[in-house]
């Protein structure tokens, strides 16, 4: 799966917005993981996962700077994202269905933030991209 | 738009050729319609949902054809949209409430499925 020159500027310009609130709108995300998908809690036995709490905000704003550099190297990903690949695939090891959740909550933050700005064509091109960096993420798994 | 491959179903529907042609299109605005109404008659029936879904899980399966993944599919576009409709009334609860509907109804219809 291939992203067009159209889907890798409907990624970038949303990008421009979204990094101005990342920090938060990456603890939201993971606020709605959590929240929705109470079993991705497993991962993080050791956090307080309360809400507003400052490893949560730490831990999103982690998540969004990866999609920054992502964003940034989206012409490759793969080599963007080759340390946290391994790191995923060696240390993590968090099964790949979580990858999807997490894109799917990310999606929510943003259209919630932007709604309009998150157009039918702007959806699928982040869907795609978050789709592409689940995969680099899960690639070396086995 | 986001999942092409949906567009499967519906060669009737007329052009499905590009964004701008679905969003115009008067059959997937109807189409739309209906699945909401129908949506809306699960939050009535709350408590009795596969009765509720009973005849439509049976046309999904025998005429429709349709592949259960795509009540998923489904469930996670409509969630994102209320999300960009409610913006900061969309909360983690709410979504994480519209979840679980949006499950139970994929649930539901796939459920006399043989």
């Amino acid at each position: 799966m291939t992203l067009t020159q159209a889907e890798k500027a409907a990624v970038v310009t949303i990008w421009a917005k979204v990094a101005t609130q990342a920090d938060a709108i990456g603890a939201e995300s993971l606020e709605r993981l959590f929240t929705t998908y109470p079993q991705t809690k497993t991962y993080f036995p050791h956090f307080d996962l309360s809400q507003g709490s400052a490893q949560l905000r730490g831990h999103g704003s982690k998540v969004m700077n990866a999609i920054g550099e992502a964003v940034k190297n989206i012409g490759d990903i793969r080599g963007a994202l080759a340390k946290l690949s391994e790191l995923h695939a060696y240390i993590l090891r968090v099964d790949p269905v979580n990858f999807k959740l997490l894109s799917h909550c990310i999606l929510c933050s943003v259209a919630a933030r932007y709604p309009s700005d998150f157009t039918p064509e702007v959806h699928a091109a982040w869907d795609k991209f978050l789709s592409s960096v689940s995969s680099v993420l899960t690639e070396k798994y086995r | 738009i986001v999942y092409p491959w949906t567009q499967r179903f519906f060669d009737n529907f007329g052009n499905l050729s590009s964004p701008t042609a679905i969003i115009g299109n008067p059959k997937v605005r109807a189409h739309g319609k209906k699945v909401l109404t129908s949506f809306g008659e699960a939050v009535k029936n709350l408590e009795n949902l596969k009765a509720t879904y009973s005849k439509l899980s049976e046309l999904h399966c025998e005429k429709l054809h349709v592949d259960p993944e795509n009540f998923r599919l489904l469930g996670d576009i409509l969630i994102i949209v209320l999300a960009a409709h409610f913006t900061k009334d969309f909360t983690p609860a709410c979504q994480a409430t519209w979840q679980k509907l949006v499950g139970v109804v994929a649930h539901a219809l796939a459920y006399k499925y043989h």
